[in-house]
């Protein structure tokens, strides 16, 4: 019996113990944008339906995206995207799992301008790789307004160019972040 | 006591499981999910498939079918020969579509309305068909072949309207049919009739992310044409780059539009009277 309040105790450790409520910071409608230049062709696409939170205490940051929230101007493209490239049925979200490094600097409570690197693990169709950018975050009455932006390069994540379309797509795709972030009671 | 446990361990694995994006609530709402990409384009090979081009899209259609591959090398399997049709079809709205286009057979100029009824959808509004409605009209400009008689010139009009029913089945798959009728202000004969029944239908398979294999039988009910004719088969692929999509079949039939190949084609795969044919695609944007 004591084995069962012990795993009990535990369980319930595991459930509230680590989330510590009071310093989460939330976001449903962050934004990412990615945009490949090339000489060719400048392609650009939204996602406004990012969902995402930082612990201000850990400095914990995660972010998880539907690939098919991703809006383009050019509906084809958008298809394409989906169909050919992300293969958004059997991939259907890409994340971010990492930290903010300098979370300790922050002062949370009061308007300001904070940076600090964030680096953690990028997943897109199942590939995780570390990735690291440099964070702004701007604290102005409750609300906090990050942005970042890094590059990667699509055929990391296992997304094939077709040679006839090679000249169009770049290989140093620009991954930018901007969410307001508000405080979770 | 089990129960507890058990509870435990359900609840430890739920909590080490999402640890990963544990400040995230990943109960996602549900939302309705359309399906998208039930073919690469608007034609399965020779009709229309239940795809709109959208709003403000304007699809650029070439399309060539060439003699019988059974001509032989004198003829070079066929491609001394051509019909052709260059047309193109416009978004108005996403779900709305007009087209033209004009094929050498029989100097036809045809005209297309196309409107998306229903979407196939699942999550909170559940659809299992996408539903396509298309109403053609074409215009011979052939010459009478009787100048004595008289000739009214609606005479030279024909109609086509289809209601394309599809379903993707899995990401491969996606089967439709065609329920269409036919119908000719004028006909050959007092035995044939001026409203012509047919079912099609269609298929296609992903073979890669990029190209598919097209199947499409149009089936003519009994006693209403010429029992010369037969049912138009095509079998043939997508191959889709980027910018153009480019299909490329095999078939019985010559005529690029709904009248021609549905109620005009006499050629027999049987005797080897099959053409090559390609439809090339090409989107612009306004």
């Amino acid at each position: 019996m004591k084995y069962t309040y012990i795993i009990f105790a535990l369980t319930l450790l595991g459930i509230f113990g680590f989330k510590n409520h009071g310093s989460i910071y939330k976001s449903n409608t962050g934004n990412i944008n990615f945009f490949s230049h090339t000489a060719v062709e400048d392609i650009s696409a939204d996602n406004h339906k990012v969902k995402t939170a930082f612990d201000a205490n850990s400095g914990k940051i995660q972010f998880s995206a539907l690939i098919k929230d991703f809006q383009f101007k050019k509906a084809l493209m958008q298809e394409h995207f989906n169909e050919n490239y992300m293969e958004s049925t059997k991939f259907p979200k890409s994340t971010f799992s990492g930290t903010i490094v300098n979370i300790d600097a922050f002062n949370i409570e009061k308007n300001g301008t904070y940076t600090s690197p964030v680096s953690g693990k990028l997943t897109i169709k199942d590939v995780t790789k570390t990735v690291e950018a440099l964070g702004t975050f701007i604290v102005k009455d409750g609300v906090i307004n990050a942005k970042a932006s890094f590059n990667v390069n699509p055929e990391d994540y296992n997304i094939s160019i077709p040679k006839m379309v090679s000249e169009k797509i770049s290989r140093d795709l620009k991954i930018s972040v901007d969410v307001d972030y508000s405080h979770q009671h | 006591m089990k129960y507890i446990l058990l509870l435990a361990i359900i609840f430890f694995s739920s909590v080490t499981y999402a640890q990963d994006l544990d400040l995230l609530e990943e109960e996602d709402e549900e939302t309705i999910e359309y399906t998208s990409a039930t073919f690469k384009t608007n034609r399965v090979i020779n009709g229309h498939s239940i795809e709109t081009v959208a709003k403000r899209e304007f699809d650029l259609k070439i399309s060539h079918r060439f003699g019988f591959l059974s001509t032989g090398a004198y003829d070079f399997f066929g491609l001394d020969q051509a019909t052709l049709r260059i047309g193109g079809d416009y978004g108005i709205t996403d779900n709305i579509n007009i087209g033209v286009g004009r094929s050498n057979v029989a100097k036809t100029y045809d005209g297309f309305v196309k409107y998306k009824l229903l979407r196939q959808s699942s999550g909170l509004k559940k659809m299992p068909i996408t539903a396509t409605w298309i109403s053609h009209m074409g215009v011979t400009t052939l010459k009478w072949t009787k100048p004595d008689r008289e000739n009214k010139p609606s005479s030279r009009l024909h109609y086509t309207h289809q209601l394309l029913l599809a379903r993707k089945f899995t990401e491969g798959l996606s089967i439709q049919l065609s329920p269409t009728v036919v119908h000719k202000n004028l006909v050959d004969s007092s035995s044939f009739k001026n409203d012509i029944l047919s079912v099609g239908i269609g298929l296609r398979q992903k073979l890669t992310t990029r190209t598919t294999l097209n199947l499409e039988y149009f089936y003519v009910l009994p006693n209403q044409i010429s029992n010369e004719n037969t049912n138009a088969l095509s079998v043939g692929f997508d191959i889709e780059t980027g910018g153009h999509i480019f299909q490329l079949f095999f078939t019985n039939s010559a005529a690029p539009f709904e009248k021609g190949f549905i109620t005009d084609t006499k050629a027999k795969w049987t005797e080897g009277d099959v053409r090559f044919g390609f439809n090339i695609a090409r989107i612009f944007n306004f």
